[in-house]
């Protein structure tokens, strides 16, 4: 019998963030969205940058998910994030700063490959944290998107 | 034979060490408020990680991946992690001298440290070990990068093959009360390192909660293989290394907890000193105080007897 419903644990290297039972999540892969309901086969694979949101009844809950693993099993994801924040405690202003930041360093870092991966890596970061608040409904999309 | 004097400026330095000791001991439980939390909150990824890592290597086979590799040990790295500071007790003794033991214990092989905290380093140096690194400053504020840096520099060294395995000693958190001397083996990784129970102890009732369900969906993925999303040799590059990362983190915090726990207890003693010490000198000095009156007295008296009977 598959279960009916999935338990959801996010964890950070400096926090337990969350522990719910939910109907479906979907996690930004590296190699792209994976949507996960219950009874998914079991998975190991990397977390991308990107947004996390999970569902449960009517109420849809988003998250910035910064890298790190996740882990499906029969009935439980168990997402193991570098960093992750929760949608609506997201800084607009400050991402919305760093990115442009990163968007500056990424142009004068040349060829320094070091220099570029870090600040392209940034650029990411912010731009997953905008995505997340935007679906979020903190911003407008568009304005989210430069 | 000390004056009234000697005595009541001797009191007076004990009770401003007192006032020191126990100032002190506040500012301790404080931090250790701080520092427990940190570990508790660390935790959780900690024990999350082990599994994932422990079930992804039941389900492979082979893996080259290189801190996974076992090799005959030749050479040996330490991590020894002890406080900055002092006045916390035998803390950072207890692990220097766990150190030495096991150095000894290991009879002429290569054997160098990595040193965390002030003492240590002093200790070490002391004794001539070889350093391969060394982090001062740590304790105070344990941040995830600290253990990044940390482990970076262990892995570099473990696949460089100038270490052949790594263990850490260091002392862990158990209670305010109780700090516990671990010697625990960091790498290679094997099945059975991955099985101790060494890390994620004391489970948080969030954890408890959860238990029976993960133990169910444990079971129900016994056997099963896992989807890769990628090349599980991929996936495994990058856990491992996460892996070690939060192993030191989780010793970096517990050590950190520990030291303030046992400084805490260590000036709560000697507050307690201070004030039995307090107590004996003010008998003392009560004591030569009455001798003296009673010296006078008796001066008065026999003067008195004198002038009465002359």
């Amino acid at each position: 019998m598959l279960p009916q419903n999935l338990e959801l644990e996010i964890v950070t290297p400096e926090k337990h963030m969350l522990d719910e039972t939910v109907d479906y999540v979907e996690v930004p892969g590296k190699e792209g969205y994976m949507g996960i309901l219950p009874g998914h086969a079991p998975l190991l694979s990397q977390l991308g940058m990107g947004t996390l949101s999970y569902r449960k009844g009517g109420d849809v809950q988003y998250f910035a998910a910064l890298g790190g693993f996740v882990e499906v099993l029969p009935g439980r994801v168990i997402v193991l994030a570098d960093a992750c924040e929760r949608a609506r405690e997201i800084d607009v202003e400050r991402a919305r700063t760093s990115l442009e930041k990163a968007r500056g360093e990424l142009a004068q870092s040349g060829s320094a490959d070091n220099k570029k991966a870090e600040a392209s890596a940034a650029m990411d970061r912010a731009q997953a944290r905008l995505d997340a608040a935007s679906k979020a409904g903190q911003v407008p999309a568009s304005t989210a998107r430069h | 034979m000390p004056t009234l004097l000697d005595y009541r400026r001797r009191v007076r330095s004990v009770k401003n060490t007192q006032q020191i000791t126990r100032a002190m001991k506040f500012v301790s439980a404080a931090k250790l408020r701080r520092a427990q939390e940190g570990v508790f909150r660390a935790r959780p990824y900690a024990k999350e990680i082990r599994r994932v890592l422990q079930s992804a290597m039941q389900r492979t086979t082979e893996t080259d991946n290189p801190l996974l590799e076992s090799r005959p040990e030749e050479r040996i790295l330490v991590l020894v992690v002890t406080s900055d500071k002092g006045l916390a007790g035998p803390f950072s003794t207890n692990v220097l001298r766990r150190a030495f033991e096991y150095r000894r214990s290991l009879q002429g092989k290569d054997v160098q440290a990595i040193a965390v905290g002030r003492k240590g380093l002093e200790g070490l140096r002391r004794r001539k070990w070889k350093l391969a690194a060394e982090w001062v400053n740590v304790s105070m504020h344990v941040e995830f990068h600290h253990a990044e840096e940390i482990s970076k520099r262990i892995s570099d060294l473990y696949i460089s093959k100038e270490v052949d395995a790594v263990y850490a000693i260091y002392n862990e958190f158990k209670s305010v009360a109780v700090q516990k001397l671990r010697v625990e083996k960091l790498l290679p990784l094997n099945r059975e390192s991955l099985a101790g129970d060494s890390g994620a102890k004391g489970q948080s009732r969030r954890e408890r909660k959860t238990a029976s369900p993960q133990q169910d969906s444990d079971k129900l993925a016994e056997g099963v293989d896992y989807i890769y999303e990628e090349p599980p040799d991929e996936i495994f590059a990058k856990l491992v290394p996460r892996y070690l990362e939060t192993e030191v983190f989780r010793i970096l915090l517990e050590s950190a907890a520990a030291e303030h726990a046992a400084r805490m207890t260590a000036m709560d003693a000697a507050t307690t000193n201070a004030g039995e010490l307090i107590a004996s000198l003010t008998l003392d000095m009560n004591k030569i105080r009455q001798a003296s009156i009673t010296k006078e007295i008796i001066e008065i008296v026999s003067g008195a007897s004198f002038a009465a009977s002359s």
